[in-house]
């Protein structure tokens, strides 16, 4: 066992001083000591992108960083996203795209996206790919996530713009015009109940 | 709904011929999911989020050795790690338990054997987490090793060392499956055409991004709280009460949100079990998180299966008769086993008209992790072997695949050639679908050499028949309390793995009620205070559970609008539920608040609540095994895929993807998206990289056989840059036996991706891989063999046994075997006292009737 190593880190904002072991990760500390959960662990290895957290405004997987080397540093996690209770652009254009399923891997690819679009106001969508590309999602195929974050960073610019209907309901079934095609009731779009 | 689920209240309904109707907002439309705000701001609470005062860690010894008899077991080197705290052993344990009745064969640590590396051998319990991984790693464990078996060809030539001693098969055969039915030869000599193909499956695993976490919380002097990831928590519940030995009233289990499970979370586990044990032998909360390694290790994933399939057409394209074989590579444990084994071949008749059809199945036993149910269930393995065989077919036939298929359909409300009867069918308008958003009729044949289209269908079950446990219960059941706040609280067993069961539970209560999301509580996956729900498994949350919802629901309603119509002096018949009021349909000013009306009921009535159940109608099926493949309904599926053929590397990519899914009807547009978009994924994964495969280690290093790649790094899947574009569409035509409407979607849009797959580079390269997953070098072989094929080559020697006979409906049958030698039981049997018990219960009495899921 290695020594206890006492840290006071800045998180979301916020500063604790907090003890643990000297060989544990940032991950660790965040959910263990900070009580920080929202950043996951998903394979020990930084391959899955789970744990990603921002580190002075640049994603790093906080599964194989040790959080001794935090000190000092601006640490922010998906618990400090929102703006109080109301929920950050990204955040919503999750919710409301069924861009997170079961949600496990959602933080890390919220941070990761949040990064980007600090930088980068207008990614193409390889861009967001490539943003994206060491995060892995098991449930949605990947592309309600990149909707989301096109969606977010059209809100982040400040235009007025929504999802377009197939994203929603699919594409128009070819060949019955007007009969279940998609795009019904657009006012009820997932804007209204953000 | 079932007249034995009906009650008073419904009964009076129906004397005066009247309900009130309700106008929702939610059902159809592409509202929030009801976890969607906690999902992206880190507040889902996943198991291993979960901190009590006092937690302790477990950690489990796992068997360094894939076969061996295990022999003394040291831990004076683990009690010397500061923090430790106790361990258990198999001993302590000793009770066997298995998600199925008929396949009770695994131990929570091992008793005297292991049989494959990770299988759980001892459990170390210390204070921290560190702790407990230090004391697991010092402990020393003798082995003394046997022979190992790698793979279903071993398993079968291989009788000795046997790794289960089971009495109703021999040498490593776990289960034998035979069935005729109709006359396949009749079929066959009608066949102008015969197809006779050999396709091999790879196993692959689940990957869920949440590793199986567990805490155990001793409460009082002999209960237990578990909560766990688990897809099955009244399953585990079962499970825990055999092998604690305690009442089940005693144990509670509470399965949290799932960071996904894709079945991966639906067998009890080992650790469940342990992290109980020990909260009770401690007196202390006991938390198990597994690595990623370990998760490679439960696995329960997909069988690798290898597959004979030998078809008879007609020269205008008519299916006259198929003879399927398969063989599966189980792994270590029944696990699921059984009923996969029939799943290999209960699904190839439901959307073609195959009018006979004979299946062989059989799963051996390897000394490698546990395969299971994955999403679709061992289905996925076959429906690629029949969908590459129709392409083959089409071309020898010089008929369009897509014509081929329209052909072939089978009708509405039919009885198949195995008895499984059928709903409503939205295949042909999933295959004009993706034919037209393709452009299949002016590109199919016609692209560029390297590219190409490929198109497959699929269908899948809407929650299987039966359950897995012999009873004559509800399969899902909901329960509703309304008081005066207007606030109605939702109780069922339903488990939420992602896939949206929570939202969908919340909405269908909603509307009937005419209220809003945020007027519901929920209160799920709680055996001590929710109504059971069997899980989430075989695609059966929607349609029971919605079921049962809209019931519960129904019943409120008309407590309410009796209490509410009398007061307005409006009969019940013209009162409307929506917008969070109740209101005269005729003139809607006269009406009330939803909550002014409830409060009207609660004075009248008293405490208010309701329950809502479901059980699956009887399925026709009478032959012994039919329990496996039933269904309240099917979804259909059909896809077309585009790929881009490097002829000189073998490299390929998916560039389209159209994808068309009988839906029945959207309960939430977003949420059937995202499971349709995610089994397109998931099913490119298997198609193109994914596999769970092993190796052997050196003489030198005891020639055992270990797993490839149990990280993350080395199992590969696909990422954002795999992914191609997706054009989905949704085919809505309601089917009575769903929940408005409602069919399933999570498993079977995944079916049709890998023939798809297979059936696009034939277009693009004219070279076919009858396997999969696909790698580039298996294109570069084909395109060089003789036979421009790359797949199987030999089928061994296999016995099935002596096959049941069951003629088809079509025939005359009665859904009975002619020559089973159990027959006599299908007509009753004469009890002790000289008194006639029932087929079910004599059945039962015999243990013969285990055989059933999803």
């Amino acid at each position: 066992m290695s020594r206890a190593v006492t840290a006071t880190l800045r998180v979301n904002g916020e500063e604790r001083t907090v003890a643990f072991p000297g060989h544990h990760t940032l991950l660790e500390v965040l959910r263990e000591e900070c009580a920080l959960t929202g950043t996951k662990h998903g394979c020990e290895l930084g391959e899955c992108g789970a744990c990603t957290v921002l580190v002075d405004g640049r994603p790093v997987l906080s599964c194989l960083t040790l959080a001794c080397q935090h000190e000092g540093r601006e640490i922010e996690t998906v618990e400090g996203l929102a703006d109080g209770n109301r929920l950050g652009p990204l955040q919503v254009a999750f919710a409301d795209l069924g861009a997170a399923q079961c949600g496990y891997c959602t933080p890390g690819i919220l941070m990761a996206a949040e990064a980007m679009l600090r930088e980068q106001p207008r990614p193409s969508r390889e861009r967001i790919a490539e943003q994206l590309s060491g995060n892995l999602c098991r449930c949605t195929g990947y592309l309600k996530i990149v909707e989301a974050v096109e969606w977010a960073a059209a809100v982040r610019r400040g235009e007025d713009a929504g999802p377009p209907p197939e994203i929603l309901f699919g594409h128009p079934e070819p060949g019955r015009p007007g009969g279940d095609a998609p795009g019904r009731r657009p006012s009820e779009t997932a804007s209204s109940n953000t | 709904m079932n007249d034995e689920n009906r009650s008073p209240a419904d009964a009076a309904a129906d004397a005066a011929d009247t309900s009130p109707s309700s106008a929702g907002r939610y059902i159809g439309a592409p509202f929030r999911r009801v976890d969607g705000r906690a999902k992206v701001t880190g507040d889902t609470r996943f198991a291993d989020d979960l901190v009590f005062p006092r937690m302790v860690f477990v950690k489990l010894v796992r068997s360094t050795v894939p076969h061996a008899r295990v022999g003394a077991i040291d831990f004076s080197a683990a009690r010397e790690v500061p923090g430790y705290l106790g361990h258990l052993v198999g001993d302590d344990l000793p009770i066997p338990f298995g998600i199925l009745p008929v396949s009770q064969d695994e131990h929570a640590l091992a008793l005297d054997k292991v049989r494959f590396v990770g299988d759980p051998v001892a459990a170390v319990a210390a204070t921290t987490e560190d702790a407990a991984t230090e004391a697991a790693l010092a402990v020393g464990v003798e082995y003394e090793q046997l022979a190992t078996i790698a793979s279903l060809e071993e398993a079968l030539a291989t009788p000795e060392p046997r790794i289960h001693e089971l009495e109703r098969s021999e040498g490593n055969v776990h289960k034998a499956v035979s069935y005729r039915f109709g006359d396949l030869e009749a079929g066959l000599a009608e066949a102008d055409l015969f197809l006779d193909d050999l396709f091999y499956y790879e196993g692959n695993t689940h990957l869920a991004m949440e590793q199986h976490a567990c805490v155990a919380v001793p409460e009082d002097d002999d209960r237990v709280t578990l909560y766990s990831s688990t897809q099955t928590p009244h399953y585990v519940h079962r499970a825990l009460t055999r092998v604690l030995g305690l009442p089940a009233s005693r144990i509670r289990v509470v399965a949290t949100s799932n960071g996904g499970g894709f079945g991966g979370k639906s067998d009890p586990f080992s650790h469940e079990m342990v992290a109980a044990k020990m909260a009770l032998v401690l007196g202390r909360p006991v938390k198990v998180v597994l690595t990623r390694e370990e998760v490679f290790y439960c696995h329960r994933g997909r069988h690798p299966v290898l597959m004979s399939q030998r078809t008879g057409f007609t020269k205008d394209g008519r299916i006259t008769a198929q003879h399927l074989k398969t063989v599966l590579d189980g792994g270590a444990y029944g696990s699921y086993g059984v009923a996969s084994t029939y799943y290999t071949g209960a699904l190839q008749t439901v959307t073609y008209k195959l009018p006979r059809y004979a299946f062989d199945g059989v799963r051996t036993f390897t000394n490698k992790p546990p395969c299971g149910p994955k999403r679709g269930h061992g289905t996925p393995q076959p429906r690629f072997a029949w969908e590459v065989q129709l392409d083959k077919a089409a071309h020898r036939l010089g008929i369009d695949p897509a014509e081929l298929r329209l052909r072939n359909l089978e009708e509405p409300d039919a009885v198949t050639a195995n008895y499984l009867q059928l709903g409503t069918i939205g295949l042909r308008r999933c295959i004009e679908a993706v034919v037209e958003g393709s452009g299949w009729r002016e590109r199919y044949g016609k692209l560029p050499e390297g590219r190409g289209l490929g198109l497959a269908c699929g269908s899948y079950l809407c929650g299987a028949g039966l359950p897995i446990y012999w009873n004559h219960m509800p399969h899902s059941g909901v329960q509703l309390q309304l008081d005066r706040s207007g606030g109605v609280a939702v109780f069922c067993g339903e488990t939420e793995i992602g896939q949206g069961s929570d939202s969908v539970l919340a909405a269908l209560v909603a509307d009937v009620l005419g209220i809003e999301l945020g007027d519901i509580r929920l209160c799920v996956a709680d055996t001590d205070l929710t109504p059971v729900d069997l899980g989430s498994y075989s695609s059966r949350v929607t349609l029971m559970m919605g079921n049962a919802a809209i019931q519960a629901a129904e019943r409120a309603r008309e407590l309410v609008a009796q209490a509410a119509g009398d007061a307005l002096e409006v009969p019940v018949s013209r009162l409307v539920f929506a917008d969070r009021r109740v209101f005269d349909a005729e003139t809607p000013a006269d009406g009330m608040t939803f909550q002014e009306a409830v409060i009207l009921a609660e004075a009248r009535f008293g405490t208010l609540g309701t329950t809502g159940s479901y059980t699956p109608s009887r399925n026709p099926a009478r032959y012994r095994g039919s329990g496996v493949g039933s269904s309240p309904t099917y979804s259909y599926s059909a896809a077309v895929l585009e790929v881009e053929v490097d002829p000189l590397t073998g490299l390929y990519r998916p560039a389209h993807v159209w994808i068309a899914h009988d839906i029945g009807r959207s309960l939430n547009p977003v949420l059937v998206m995202g499971q349709v978009e995610g089994s397109v994924y998931m099913g490119l994964g298997e198609a193109m990289m994914e596999e769970q495969v092993f190796r052997r280690l050196p003489p030198s290093r005891s020639s055992a056989l270990v797993h490839k790649m149990p990280s993350l790094l080395e199992y590969k899947s696909p990422t954002f840059h795999d992914m191609p574009p997706v054009t989905t569409y949704l085919i809505e035509d309601p089917d009575p036996a769903g929940p408005m409407g409602a069919k399933e979607v999570g498993q079977g849009p995944l079916l049709p991706i890998m023939p798809a797959l297979s059936n696009a580079i034939f277009d693009a390269v004219g070279a076919r891989v009858d396997q999969v997953p696909i790698h580039p070098h298996m294109v570069l072989k084909a395109l060089s063999a003789k036979d421009r094929r790359y797949g199987p080559r030999a089928f061994p020697e296999v016995d099935f046994g002596p096959p049941l006979h069951v003629p088809t409906p079509a025939e005359g049958g009665d859904g009975r075997a002619i020559d089973d030698p159990r027959h006599r039981r299908t007509h009753g049997i004469r009890s002790a006292d000289g008194t006639m018990t029932t087929r079910e219960e004599a059945l039962r009495a015999q243990h013969a009737a285990g055989l059933t899921t999803g």
